[in-house]
């Protein structure tokens, strides 16, 4: 039992000490404190918004998807569907880059080839459909599309020049933990 | 974000009906990755929050405004890649830069590499790729999303 504690203060020691620096500047009204903890209270209310229910996704995804079926269809023999499947599967979703790591992790636990998990990288980050609509509402449709059809070509030369810088290094992701 | 929600909760749903221990076992899985990155996340988020305290965003929209050609390419390019900005901040804010007169092209160089690019969030990546690999697929990204932010600003 000491150990998981002292775990838990190695672990969450800095979000602690943070805490109190953030607790203590609004007791004494630093304004610098209280500005960092404002725009920290705007990244957190993001990320609790979001990463629970895409790691209850992730969570379901990996009992439910047998390893064959990635490999199959994502896999290194799985030829250019592959890039179609990793593509839609990233469009639909929505939140920040950090919250497409361990989906990506997973993927290529299941045996998801390395380009597609850096195709699926690419296309998270520029035309997942929730962040295009807000884009339209904001820059116009025709920002948007011109984005998304250069970007696309763009991705996808990414994730192939890393699949074959990698190819024959060892590489793995891992799942932090 | 809504829809998001309730497709979960009808496949959580869906997965309870189907397999109650199985749907369990899923659950705990998600748990136990999620906690094991949280540390993690939480100190990349505290580091945005010192950086946008230390860079606020209006100072941000003023440098954008000031540069005019390749100064405000590259000032767009740089503040877009270390910024980690949610897009329901950095869309309104593109928004109000086109309204000020900045060019499309710096726009776009700044959205662009805000998306593709995340120096912040480095430490977080490697945890998952390693530093070389992060580092190889980031300056890739930079490269790719200045190529694509100057040719929309070709275009618009």
């Amino acid at each position: 039992m000491k150990s998981r504690a002292n775990g838990f203060f190695r672990k969450f020691g800095f979000v602690l000490v943070f805490a109190v620096f953030i607790a203590a500047s609004w007791s004494t009204r630093f304004a610098a404190g209280m500005e960092i903890g404002r725009n920290f209270r705007v990244f957190f209310m993001e990320m609790i918004m979001i990463l629970p229910l895409m790691f209850i996704l992730i969570g379901l995804f990996d009992v439910w998807v047998p390893r064959e079926k990635i490999i199959r269809h994502l896999g290194a023999a799985a030829g250019h569907w592959g890039i179609l499947w990793v593509v839609l599967l990233a469009m639909l979703q929505a939140g920040p880059l950090y919250g497409a790591f361990p989906v990506a992790a997973l993927l290529w636990r299941k045996g998801c080839s390395v380009r597609n998990v850096f195709i699926y990288l690419g296309a998270f980050t520029t035309i997942k459909i929730p962040m295009l609509a807000f884009e339209v509402g904001f820059l116009g449709w025709k920002f948007s599309l011109l984005r998304g059809l250069f970007s696309f070509p763009v991705f996808i030369a990414i994730g192939f020049l890393l699949a074959f810088h990698l190819k024959n290094r060892q590489f793995e992701v891992k799942e932090p933990g | 974000m809504i829809g998001f929600s309730l497709a979960t909760a009808a496949l959580l749903a869906m997965s309870l009906v189907a397999d109650r221990g199985k749907t369990l076992a899923g659950l705990k899985k998600g748990a136990k990755m999620f906690l094991n990155i949280l540390p993690a996340m939480l100190g990349v988020l505290i580091l945005v929050s010192v950086f946008l305290y230390v860079v606020p965003a209006n100072v941000m929209t003023a440098w954008l405004g000031e540069g005019t050609g390749w100064t405000g390419i590259v000032s767009a390019a740089v503040l877009g890649s270390i910024s980690l900005i949610p897009g329901f901040i950095a869309f309104p804010l593109g928004a109000i830069l086109v309204r000020s007169g900045v060019s499309y092209g710096v726009i776009a160089v700044f959205i662009t590499t805000l998306m593709m690019v995340g120096f912040l969030t480095l430490p977080l990546e490697a945890k998952y790729f390693g530093w070389r690999v992060s580092l190889l697929r980031n300056a890739l990204s930079f490269a790719g999303a200045l190529l694509v932010g100057l040719l929309m600003g070709i275009f618009l």
